[in-house]
């Protein structure tokens, strides 16, 4: 992939990045399809129930049947809302969830774009999210998706500013914003271990901003009925469903290339196995971490939500900022 | 080198256009071929658990996530800062390290003056 990135651009040229863009999307839209299903399943499980086990064997086309029949659904629109705003939220949500993937390093050879400003293009667009939830809650004209919508977004970019910060130190150890280089950078030993209140702060906020549990309050069925997307039906729910997916595939491949060793194996000696092999068994890792911690953890409550963030987040992100400076300058000898 | 920067934002257009065009067409496009279209004035009313929906829900709602927002702003700006100091640190030395506690400090005590008022609390 790195050798057509040396052409000059052409036509063939974009033909074959847009198919491997499609094919990129398709391996998504599996890992959407079968995460959900083992979200289920691995629920079930730890709640000593069987999960899904009717739909084909296993259960295994469960969620297929559930696409198809959201897909089927009349896909209703209240009368009172705002026509052009309500279509433009579920695109609003799910198009830059899909579009940070365009810089992630999945191995070596693995990668669409290599951009010089890697972290800062996903943590640009991966902020556009908060507009569609906005707008969704706004357009629907209904009571609940106001509150759900308003709750959401002050959600999220409280948890945005810990999520960006925590990130700092990294950069500084690498001293580039790049990826791949970010990745190249932990050879000898992964960002975890010289980063790990970062990654602490990191993994907190990537919670709140995936709007999962224990942070999942814009959805709270039991207060909201279901937040931002109670006027939402059929297929356009199934956009909503889609980017929080989709998003929760972004933020596991970017904590894998941030704090993980992104493709490097654990140890030197263990590099027979495919570099995109142990990308997967990390990114997987991190995927199964979110279903644990959704059978878990209950949920936060409302009045102690912002504050976390502000108070023990914020703090904790710029102590570690200055850490790291500092241990780099003592590193220095003081020039 | 200008071809390969060039073609990175080639893909990074394209991703956009298909992160674009699945919604655009899965609605617009194929979902209408699908699915029925049999609208009812009961169905297109507003959800409100069942009640006929009183009044607009365009009103006025509570002021603190405004603030939230302003706060959201300042931080986030101070974050743009530090996003170049961070990729050049090495090159700075300690002139740069001094330099940002000062920028830090100045920040935490707009935190803690928030924090004193109250801006902070829920309810």
């Amino acid at each position: 992939m790195s050798s057509w990135l040396e052409q000059a651009p052409s036509l063939t040229n974009v033909l074959h990045y847009s198919l491997a863009a499609v094919a990129l999307l398709l391996v998504v839209l599996g890992f959407v399809t079968y995460a959900i299903y083992f979200e289920r399943k691995v629920i079930g499980w730890m709640q000593l129930r069987p999960g899904p086990n009717r739909v084909g064997p296993l259960g295994l086309l469960q969620t297929i049947s559930d696409v198809t029949k959201l897909l089927l659904k009349e896909d209703t629109r209240p009368k009172h809302a705002d026509k052009a705003l309500f279509t433009l939220a579920p695109i609003l949500a799910y198009s830059p969830a899909f579009a940070v993937l365009a810089v992630m390093p999945f191995t070596d050879t693995i990668q669409f774009a290599d951009l010089g400003v890697g972290v800062l293009y996903y943590i640009a667009l991966s902020s556009i999210t908060v507009m569609g939830v906005i707008t969704a809650g706004w357009a629907s004209n209904n009571k609940y998706s106001l509150i759900g919508g308003m709750r959401s977004a002050a959600q999220m970019i409280s948890y945005e500013v810990p999520l960006v910060m925590s990130v700092v130190g990294i950069i500084l150890m690498t001293g580039s914003l790049n990826l791949k280089d970010i990745v190249y950078a932990q050879q000898d030993v992964w960002n975890i271990v010289p980063q790990f209140l970062g990654f602490i702060v990191f993994l907190i906020a990537a919670q709140a901003e995936l709007n999962r549990s224990p942070f999942d309050l814009p959805e709270a069925e039991s207060e909201l009925v279901a937040g931002y997307h109670v006027e939402y039906s059929g297929f356009r729910f199934a956009m909503f469903m889609l980017a929080e997916y989709v998003y929760m595939f972004g933020m596991g491949t970017l904590i894998v290339v941030l704090f993980l060793g992104g493709w490097l194996p654990i140890h030197p000696s263990l590099d027979f196995i495919p570099p995109i092999i142990w990308f997967i068994i990390k990114f997987m890792f991190y995927v199964f971490l979110q279903f644990w911690l959704r059978a878990t953890m209950p949920r936060f409550r409302a009045d102690q939500l912002m504050g976390f963030a502000w108070k023990v987040l914020l703090p904790v992100a710029l102590f570690n900022i200055m850490l790291t400076a500092f241990v780099i300058t003592y590193q220095n000898g003081f020039m | 080198m200008d071809a390969v920067y060039a073609n990175n934002y080639v893909i990074v257009a394209i991703f956009l256009l298909l992160g674009v065009l699945l919604p655009v067409a899965s609605v617009s496009i194929i979902g209408p071929m699908l699915r029925p279209h049999r609208p009812t004035p009961e169905k297109q009313t507003t959800y409100e658990s069942g009640n006929i929906p009183i009044g607009d829900s365009w009103v006025r709602f509570n002021v603190k996530y405004y603030i939230f927002a302003l706060l959201f702003v300042i931080f986030d700006v101070e974050t743009l800062f530090l996003y170049p100091w961070a990729v050049a640190y090495n090159q700075l030395g300690l002139f740069a390290f001094v330099e940002m506690c000062i920028f830090i400090v100045l920040l935490v005590t707009g935190l803690l003056y928030a924090w004193r008022k109250k801006v902070l609390e829920w309810e």
